[in-house]
């Protein structure tokens, strides 16, 4: 019979071997891809942009209308709570500042990154899953074709894109949803809101939005692709790595949401 | 030049801590149709796995003409795949492409050929294994055998000289396997292609075979010519080629260790 402590220290280590591997695999998704996105078009092997611009077709021209749908109807939400403190103190016309700056700053990233994480980085967890089960992976590795560069290349390129661009699509969604409510319920005069806006936002608050943006389409693809990649079963394992990709790359674009918001408010 | 297109020495592998291959010492002479032999779980799917470069071996070398392919780094196990072909046991097909774009992506990725260059060759390619027409299918669109025949055009897209197949009458009819079977004599007779074929089914290894490989736990248990492989006394080869099942291992001892669970 092993002793406790021999149980204790087994215990640790069946918990934190296969953890090394994680850690492994995950360094090794995002060095290779790092590599194959911006270095190796420098030695001469390019980028396949025609299947760039189909996945910024896929995930991000396709989700324009539900990212539109729903920061529009943040931005009334976002009005009608602001406007439930502020006429308290009679200062309604400030719904146009909170709302302005709170979409363009964290819920535009935050909200199309949710988004496109659900509909985008699951979809790459799925396909390049099932390709790993299809046995497609290997074929492109015995063609000589590195499967990063293939598969992982056009995807990061294609978000690291459309999730700005998506991203001022939601600013400007959400903020026109605040206005829409102001000027009818709230009855502010349509150019005083407008006015008031402008004044309030600064071109460092939409920018440090698209800057946050633009590091979650890196998180999304990454952690779609490690998941992926991680598939060595059949479907059901396609299925379980698919979940735990919407799963992770929500949790990791909170922690880089705070990150980022921390350095912001501290250094800008 | 030695005779061997492929020569294999202490070939040793693990998966975790389980020993799946055991010092594999042999050679896949060249210009030859090799078959490689054995029952489910014996090795034959890991051992073709590294012939191609797709496992590494805890120990043991993989020559390839005379360079060690366990050693080599990436760009140079690349330039040596473009030497390979393969065909997968589901054809792994990329079922977002046409059939056409599938067997054009050796090309397009590996030499500079114009696109009509490259839209003539894929037809040469597909009317080979007898897939004319069907350019712009895709592969969700075709039968097991068609797949499988695509699978072959894109594996022999780069004219390769080594040409490997994992299971190649795996899920199809017999008539369908046999079809594929001519398919493999051909390409060996006509272009003169090394050709490795993983399988367990007897009639595709009479009908193919110069070589045989035969594994068993790990272990090789025959190398040789086919006359030689339907002559040899081996019972484990015996038992194989005549289809019995193996007899019961266990003394009624060991069926009890078994059962109690220690």
């Amino acid at each position: 019979m092993p002793s406790i402590a021999e149980n204790f220290f087994a215990g640790i280590g069946r918990r934190v071997i296969p953890l090394k591997r994680n850690v492994h695999d995950a360094a090794k998704v995002i060095n290779d891809t790092f590599y194959w996105a911006f270095i190796s078009p420098f030695k001469g092997k390019s980028i396949r942009v025609k299947a760039g611009i189909f996945e910024m077709v896929k995930a991000g021209y396709n989700s324009v209308p539900i990212v539109s749908v729903i920061s529009f109807f943040v931005g009334i939400i976002l009005a009608l709570q602001a406007a439930y403190q502020l006429k308290k103190v009679g200062a309604l016309i400030y719904v146009a500042n909170l709302v302005g700056v709170s979409i363009t700053r964290e819920l535009g990233p935050i909200l199309t990154a949710i988004i496109v994480s659900g509909r985008s980085g699951s979809a790459f967890a799925a396909e390049i899953g099932s390709m790993k089960a299809a046995e497609e992976v290997d074929a492109l590795v015995t063609m000589g074709i590195n499967p990063v560069r293939f598969l992982v290349v056009p995807k990061l390129i294609a978000l690291m894109i459309m999730l700005p661009a998506l991203t001022v699509i939601a600013d400007f969604v959400g903020i026109a949803g605040g206005f829409v409510l102001s000027t009818t319920a709230l009855e502010i005069h349509p150019y005083n809101y407008f006015q008031q806006t402008v004044n309030a936002l600064l071109v460092k608050d939409i920018f440090t939005g698209l800057m946050k943006a633009w590091v979650f389409g890196i998180v999304i693809t990454i952690v779609g692709a490690y998941q992926g990649f991680k598939v060595e079963g059949g479907a059901e394992e396609v299925g379980r790595r698919t979940t735990a990709s919407v799963v992770a790359s929500i949790f990791l674009v909170i922690i880089f949401d705070l990150f980022f918001t921390m350095l912001f408010y501290y250094f800008t | 030049m030695s005779d061997n297109a492929i020569d294999v020495i202490g070939l040793q592998t693990h998966y975790g801590a389980r020993e799946i291959l055991k010092k594999i010492d042999v050679g896949i002479p060249r210009g030859k149709t090799t078959v490689v032999l054995g029952g489910s779980g014996c090795g034959k799917s890991t051992f073709l796995k590294h012939l191609i470069g797709l496992l590494k071996p805890t120990r043991g070398e993989i020559l390839f003409d005379g360079k060690n392919i366990a050693g080599l780094n990436e760009n140079e196990l690349n330039e040596v795949r473009k030497r390979m072909g393969v065909l997968f046991q589901g054809a792994a097909l990329l079922n977002s492409m046409t059939i056409a774009d599938n067997v054009a992506l050796p090309l397009r990725e590996h030499t500079k050929l114009n696109d009509s260059t490259i839209g003539i060759m894929v037809r040469m390619k597909l009317d080979l294994v007898g897939l004319s027409g069907f350019d712009n299918f895709y592969p969700s669109q075709l039968s097991g055998g068609m797949k499988k025949r695509a699978g072959l055009a894109r594996a022999i897209a780069l004219d390769p000289e080594l040409l490997f197949f994992d299971e190649p009458s795996a899920g199809l009819d017999p008539l369908t396997a046999a079809g594929l079977d001519e398919l493999i004599l051909k390409l060996n007779k006509v272009f003169r292609m090394t050709i490795v074929v993983v399988t367990h089914e007897l009639p595709s290894v009479f009908m193919i075979a110069d070589y045989v490989i035969m594994l068993d736990l790990g272990n090789v248990i025959f190398a040789g010519p086919l006359e030689d492989l339907k002559k040899s006394e081996n019972p484990k080869i015996r038992s194989f080629l005549e289809r019995k099942p193996e007899q019961d291992t266990y003394s009624p001892d060991d069926y009890f260790r078994v059962i109690a669970g220690d």
